[in-house]
Order: C-alpha cells, then sequence, then structure tokens
C-alpha cells in the first residue's frame, strides 16, 4: 500500500470512505440523543473520555481490543478465499478448551488432579506452560474451524452454515466437559474445570493493566497481513478467492489452501480463548462464551477483511463498549445504548462499502501517456 | 452518474449486511432492547438533610443482564432503589456487564470516576476471578456479592450476602398444590446444581404436604438463559397436563409468559412476575435484597466496615430474616391457599414448621435425611443435596 502517484485516489478513497460512514454514524446517533433529551456533544464528549481521553481510559478500551482483534482474524482470513466463516466463537471456545486441558496435564499430570496433585505441582517454567497452552489452544481452534473448511472443499457443505452450526456444537461441548469429565468438583454452583495456579497466569504488560493477550493480537494481525498481502502462499489464497476455477486452472491446490487457511483463521480465534484462560478466567466455564467470537466477525467485516485495519477496528469497537459505562452511570441512559450506537455505525460501515467507486474525486485519471501495465505474475482468467 | 446509483446494493453486499446484523443481533444477546431508562440515579433524602456527612455515600451496583428481566437482576436492581431512597445515599448502576475483563473495568470505573467505596456486583460469575482480583487493588472498598462464596483467606474487604429460597418455595408449593386440578406439576429448570435442586425440592416437598400423591415432571434446560428451550419446556409441560409451571432459570418472563398462553398456572421466582400473567400467575418467591442493602447501609454508617470486622464476610437468612417474601398473590389463587399460607408463613418463621423434615426419601427410594432428623434452612448440611426428593419425575444427570 506504498503511497504512490499512481494509486493516492484509491487510498485516499479507503481512508475518506470510513471516516466518513463513521461521522455519518456519529450524527444519526447525535439526533437519537437529542430525541432522548440529551446533549449528543456533551455525550460524544464522554464517549471519547472513557474511551480514548486518559492514558486510564485507553487502557480500558485496548483491554477489551485485544480479544477481538484476534477473533476478527477468523473471519478475515478465509475471506480472503471467498470463504464466509462465522464459527469464531466456537473456535474460541475450543481453544479455551484445548489451552485448559494441556494447562492442567502439565502442571498436574491430570484434568481431574487427585488432592496429592493438586499439592505436588510439576516445577515446569510458566513461559513453557504458557507457550504450550497457547499452542494446545491453536490446535484445537485451528482444526475446529479447518473441519468446516474441509466440508466445503471434499463434501460442498456451505461453510457458513457449517461454521455457524459449530458454534453450538462447541458451547454444548464446553458444557459437557465442565460439567462431566473436567469437573472440579468444589466448583457446585458453577461447573467449572480445575483452576490453573496463579503462578502460571499470562500477566500485565508491564506498567498497565492490559494483559499480553494485546501483544499476540497485534503480532497475529501483523503476521496475518505480511501472510496474505506480501507472500506468494497469500497470493494463491487471493487468486483462489478472486476465481476459483481460474485458480484450478493454473494449477494452485485449492484444497490444500482452504483447509490451511481455515486452520490458520482457526488458531487466531483459538488462542484468544486461550488468552481468556490464561490471563482472565484462569479456568474454564461458561464465562469463555461472551461473545467475542461474533464481535469479531463485525470487526472482520467492518474492517474489510485487512488484518491490519482490523486493528484500528477492534480498537475502535473497544471503544464504543468502553464508553458505554459512561452513557449509563453519567447520562443515566439504558443499557442497550451503546449497542444501538455501535449498531449504528457498523451498518453505515457496511452500506458505505457499496460506495467504493462512485465518487469521480476518487477516480483514477487515466494515464495520459499510455504507461505499459507493470509486469507482473498473471494469471490466465 | 444518476443519485440513484448510490443507492444500488449488491446481492453480495445484502448477504454481507445481513449477516453481519445476525452477528450483531446475537452480540448484543437480545437482552438489552427492552430496558427503560433508569428511573433512580441519584437520590438525596431531601428534608431530612444529610444526617451523617455531606458527602454521600456511593454504592455501585453491577447487573449482568437487563434491570428489568422480571428475574435475578431485576430483584437486585428493586433494592437497589430502594437504597437508593434513604438520605445521603448515592448509587450508581450499569447493567448487562459479561463476566470477563469487563467487569473488572466497571468496578475499576466506578470506584475510580464516581468515587464508589461499596459495591454490589450482583453474578454468580463475577466473584471469582474478577471480584478477588479487583479487592486486591482496592483494599478501602468494600465488596458484597450474592452468594456463599467467601471463605476464610480470601481478601478481608470482600463480603457474601445470600437468601434462602427454600421455605419461599414450599409455601408457593403448597399453593400450586391447592390450585392445581390436573395433580400434575412442572419445572423448568436450568441446571441441576444445588441451588436448583433447592428450589424444585420445596416446591414439591410444599406441594405434597397438602396433596400428598401429586407429582412433578422437571425439565432442565442447560443453561441459565435459554428462552427458546424455556418456552419449549413450557409447552410440552403443558401438552403433559401439568397445569401449573415453575422455574428456576435467568428470567421467567418465557415461561409465566408461555403458560399464561397456553392457558395453565405458572408460580414464579426471583421477582414478582405478577403483570406478566395476569390471570394464571399464583405467587412466587420474591428476593427481598433491599433489606440486606439496608442494614448494611446501617452498618457501615456506624463506622462498621468488612475490614474492621464491624460487617459479617457471610449474612444468610431466609423468611424469618425478610430476606424473601412471597410475590403478591395473583388472581387464580383461593381465599383459602391465601390463609393457609399466611398461617404456614407464621408457623415457619416461629420455627414450629420445618421443610426440611425427615424422614425424606430421594425419588429413586433411597432415605436422604432419616427420619427424627430436621435441618434448618441454614444447615450447611443442606448445601450438598444432590438429588431430587421423592414425588419429582426427572433426573439429576
Amino acid at each position: 500500500m506504498a503511497l504512490s502517484r499512481s494509486n493516492w485516489r484509491s487510498t485516499a478513497e479507503s481512508i475518506a470512505i470510513p471516516v466518513g460512514a463513521i461521522f455519518f454514524a456519529m450524527v444519526l446517533f447525535g439526533i437519537f440523543c437529542l430525541f432522548a433529551g440529551k446533549n449528543p456533544f456533551a455525550i460524544y464528549g464522554a464517549i471519547y473520555n472513557s474511551a480514548f481521553g486518559s492514558w486510564r481510559s485507553f487502557q480500558g478500551t485496548l483491554l477489551r481490543a485485544a480479544p477481538l482483534m484476534l477473533t476478527s482474524l477468523c473471519t478475515a482470513l478465509p475471506a480472503r478465499l471467498g470463504l464466509m466463516i462465522i464459527g469464531n466463537e466456537g473456535a474460541l471456545v475450543l481453544g479455551g478448551i484445548g489451552s485448559v486441558i494441556a494447562g492442567l496435564l502439565m502442571v498436574y499430570g491430570s484434568v481431574l488432579p487427585t488432592p496429592e496433585q493438586l499439592q505436588a505441582p510439576s516445577g515446569l517454567p510458566p513461559i513453557v506452560v504458557l507457550i504450550g497452552m497457547a499452542l494446545a489452544g491453536m490446535v484445537a481452534g485451528g482444526v475446529w474451524i479447518a473441519i468446516s473448511g474441509a466440508l466445503r472443499h471434499y463434501r460442498a457443505v456451505n461453510e457458513t452454515i457449517s461454521s455457524l452450526l459449530m458454534n453450538y456444537i462447541a458451547i454444548a461441548f464446553l458444557n459437557h466437559l465442565v460439567e462431566g469429565p473436567l469437573k472440579d468438583p468444589s466448583s457446585l454452583n458453577k461447573p467449572s474445570s480445575f483452576p490453573m495456579p496463579e503462578t502460571y497466569k499470562l500477566g500485565n504488560i508491564v506498567a498497565t493493566r492490559i494483559h499480553y493477550g494485546l501483544i499476540f493480537g497485534l503480532v497475529a494481525c501483523v503476521i496475518a497481513y505480511f501472510l496474505m498481502q506480501h507472500t506468494t502462499f497469500g497470493f494463491a489464497a487471493r487468486t483462489a478467492g478472486g476465481n476459483v476455477k481460474a485458480a484450478r486452472i493454473a494449477g494452485l491446490p485449492v484444497g490444500k489452501l482452504t483447509i490451511i487457511v481455515c486452520f490458520l483463521a482457526g488458531a487466531c480465534a483459538g488462542l484468544a480463548g486461550m488468552v481468556e484462560i490464561a490471563a482472565v478466567q484462569g479456568q474454564a466455564n461458561a464465562s469463555l462464551v461472551a461473545n467475542y467470537g461474533y464481535a469479531g466477525i463485525l470487526v472482520a467485516f467492518v474492517a474489510r477483511y485487512n488484518p491490519l485495519a482490523a486493528i484500528l477496528v477492534a480498537v475502535l469497537l473497544g471503544g464504543i463498549v468502553a464508553s458505554g459505562g459512561a452513557l449509563q452511570r453519567t447520562f443515566s441512559m439504558p443499557d442497550a445504548t451503546v449497542l444501538l450506537f455501535q449498531g449504528i455505525v457498523f451498518l453505515v460501515v457496511l452500506y458505505s462499502e457499496s460506495l467504493y467507486g462512485r465518487f469521480q474525486l476518487f477516480k483514477e485519471k487515466p494515464p495520459a501517456p499510455a504507461a505499459p501495465p507493470a509486469a507482473s505474475t498473471t494469471v490466465p482468467v | 452518474m444518476s443519485t440513484r446509483r448510490y443507492l444500488y446494493i449488491p446481492r453480495r453486499q445484502v448477504i454481507r449486511g445481513l449477516l453481519a446484523t445476525t452477528a450483531f443481533g446475537v452480540t448484543s444477546k437480545l437482552w438489552g432492547c427492552a430496558s427503560a431508562p433508569s428511573e433512580t440515579q441519584t437520590s438525596t433524602g431531601g428534608d431530612q438533610a444529610s444526617p451523617v456527612s455531606d458527602k454521600p455515600l456511593v454504592m455501585g451496583f453491577i447487573y449482568v443482564g437487563a434491570k428489568d428481566d422480571y428475574g435475578w437482576n431485576q430483584a437486585q436492581a428493586t433494592g437497589a432503589v430502594e437504597v437508593s431512597k434513604l438520605p445521603g445515599i448515592k448509587i450508581v448502576e450499569q447493567a448487562s456487564v459479561p463476566e470477563t475483563k469487563e467487569v473488572q473495568e466497571v468496578m475499576r470505573n466506578m470506584i475510580e470516576q464516581d468515587g464508589a467505596t461499596v459495591l454490589f456486583p450482583t453474578s454468580f460469575g463475577y466473584f471469582d476471578p474478577h471480584i478477588l482480583e479487583i479487592a486486591k487493588d482496592y483494599p478501602e472498598v468494600q465488596f458484597f456479592h450474592a452468594g456463599t462464596l467467601w471463605k476464610e483467606g480470601l481478601p478481608n474487604n470482600v463480603g457474601s450476602y445470600f437468601a434462602l429460597v427454600d421455605e419461599g418455595q414450599y409455601l408457593a408449593g403448597r399453593i400450586a398444590a391447592m390450585t392445581s386440578k390436573s395433580g400434575k406439576l412442572g419445572f423448568v429448570a436450568a441446571k441441576p446444581i444445588n441451588p436448583v435442586l433447592r428450589n424444585i425440592n420445596p416446591f414439591i416437598m410444599g406441594a405434597r404436604s397438602v396433596k400428598p400423591d401429586i407429582k412433578m415432571q422437571v425439565i432442565f434446560t442447560g443453561d441459565w438463559s435459554m428462552p427458546v428451550k424455556e418456552a419449549e419446556a413450557t409447552n410440552s409441560l403443558a401438552d403433559q397436563g401439568v397445569d401449573v409451571i415453575t422455574m428456576h432459570v435467568d428470567s421467567p418472563k418465557v415461561v409465566i409468559e408461555t403458560a399464561e398462553k397456553r392457558g395453565i398456572y405458572s408460580s414464579g421466582f426471583h421477582a414478582a412476575q405478577n403483570d406478566l400473567a395476569p390471570k394464571g400467575y399464583l405467587t412466587g418467591t420474591a428476593y427481598k435484597w433491599g433489606t440486606i442493602f439496608k442494614s448494611y447501609v446501617d452498618l457501615i454508617r456506624s463506622g462498621k466496615t468488612l475490614m474492621n470486622g464491624g460487617i459479617p464476610h457471610q449474612v444468610i437468612g431466609g423468611l424469618k430474616e425478610d430476606y424473601i417474601d412471597l410475590a403478591p398473590f395473583g388472581a387464580a389463587v383461593s381465599e383459602a391457599a391465601k390463609k393457609d399460607a399466611i398461617d404456614t408463613k407464621a408457623k415457619i418463621i416461629d420455627g414450629s414448621a420445618m421443610v426440611y423434615k425427615g424422614a425424606i426419601e430421594d425419588n429413586a427410594g433411597a432415605v436422604k435425611i432419616p427420619e427424627g432428623t430436621a435441618y434448618k434452612v441454614t444447615a450447611p448440611e443442606l448445601t450438598k443435596i444432590d438429588w431430587l426428593v421423592e414425588g419429582v419425575i426427572g433426573k439429576t444427570s
């Protein structure tokens, strides 16, 4: 996306349209606030203050954005291949299950440790355990979404439907495990797995209250961006996404690409599940199902499947969520207000997508001396 | 280019939009949509002119769902409203807060931005790890949690309060039995865990204390908020000839409304739901958290805290302590049943009637509480109940 003379207009377009859309959405929400008898400027001031106003509140925004970055990749990556995967929540849950099983096995040697085992945790260094948990979470989440990919490729099952339905299977599976095979007998009223010891907790970034999940999210988004935009693998995936027949004719292994991309996508959401276990909950239970997966779908849509843009959108959504408290407590608006704001923003942004290429201002001027097209690997269409 | 083209939306766009809207709908968990603006935000006692000090005591209340869910959250929010009417008290509230880092952030904000010194994070799942984590960072702030989770060794500024519903449900069960014509009761429950079993068992025990051959079919939906399954369960119970239905789920709204539609009776839980079913609603146990909240206010005003030992770390009670009561009787409750409920309530309060009095058998025929043994509702033995009592059709696993 280097800014060169030839493409500044399209770059400007891809910035101006979403920014304009958000502005338009704010006007709409402002009108709503007027009808509710509140001063919209005061409300936007409060939203800004409680989301981005100070380092303290910005930490809250980043904290909320962290899981969304990871779960958004679960939709964004397969979308480049032309697949609409919405199994983020299921992959996150599976990732959580995988990581808690791996963690308990490494620390106690059993998912149902006896009292003696609880007294004598293995002395593995936390970093080893955490890496093991992360890998297990990624594999579990990856395999989960890869199943959808494989069903798509080999059996032509619609991946949107299969991944959506697999969310419910994943949640039911989680409930089954924490109420049965993984249940800590002392967790009577809220069935949970055994908790991980405090020493193996994924801590906070120095001098903040943000856990390392944010770093995972940022790194994953950047890696995903380079993988998709700057590698032959990404090029092959995008080609298959553009025209699968052409990709087959060009000899691209479409099936393999589908399954690998789906695996990577699920692995990202699975990592989000691991972070939720290791940094927040400490054990697997129903709290793992917190809708981060579904919110991730929104982030991916709004970011137009661009992993770098997903970072920004996740921060924006994190900020909106963070401001919900101020709306309720300071302005005594109903708890649904923030959802309304979020809904307006996202619908307008999604609608704005249909505006691309419709403004003369952003149309490329035909190059004066017909420059020869840059030589590049062309795919026969 | 005509303006019409700006409104052209490709099919792909429509599909994507629909998916996004669905995703958004799911994200919002459908619960926030119905909440009314909070009518109580601050309240200072007017003419009483702040008896304690000029600075109001700021109390923060956090709910996992909407404040008007006809269920657990509404019961807590009703208590909060009562407290807010006391002079010198300011309450701040936030609803629909999930059991994630989000609730930790909300607690921090209430403490740092609103100056709250007493917090009531009311959802069960807020306790571990969220309250415990924040309590460590703010040792001067007192955290009160609904449950029985506090134990020695946990932060000193955390306390638990809880109301036991056994006696209320026993009374509601008696009313149900006196109202039922078919002799079949139904129960829609979330999960077969101890607090739920201690709602199911007293209800049928109360019913069988009136009509010893009455049966109750129980259906577990598997989770706290499953509106579709709850409606299905209610319908299937009605199809089987059940004519009084009660429940233990987060929001009894669906069950009560479905029962009303089917023309059968319902007995509620958590809060009073009379307006949901003007014809078929009988009564039900309603929490009176306001009693507990107010007693905390009195203690705090007199300088007592959890930290200095002036406030007990575990507060628990039932009918006698006025922590629960029956919801107002519905139109279908006969005068005889009303009188019986009032008399039995008086007997329970003075101790001459008890819910858990042997011999009590489970529904597989094993004696669980032997003849001659009786437990008060606060007895620790009762927290181990993992069985369904005789007369219940259903299994815990």
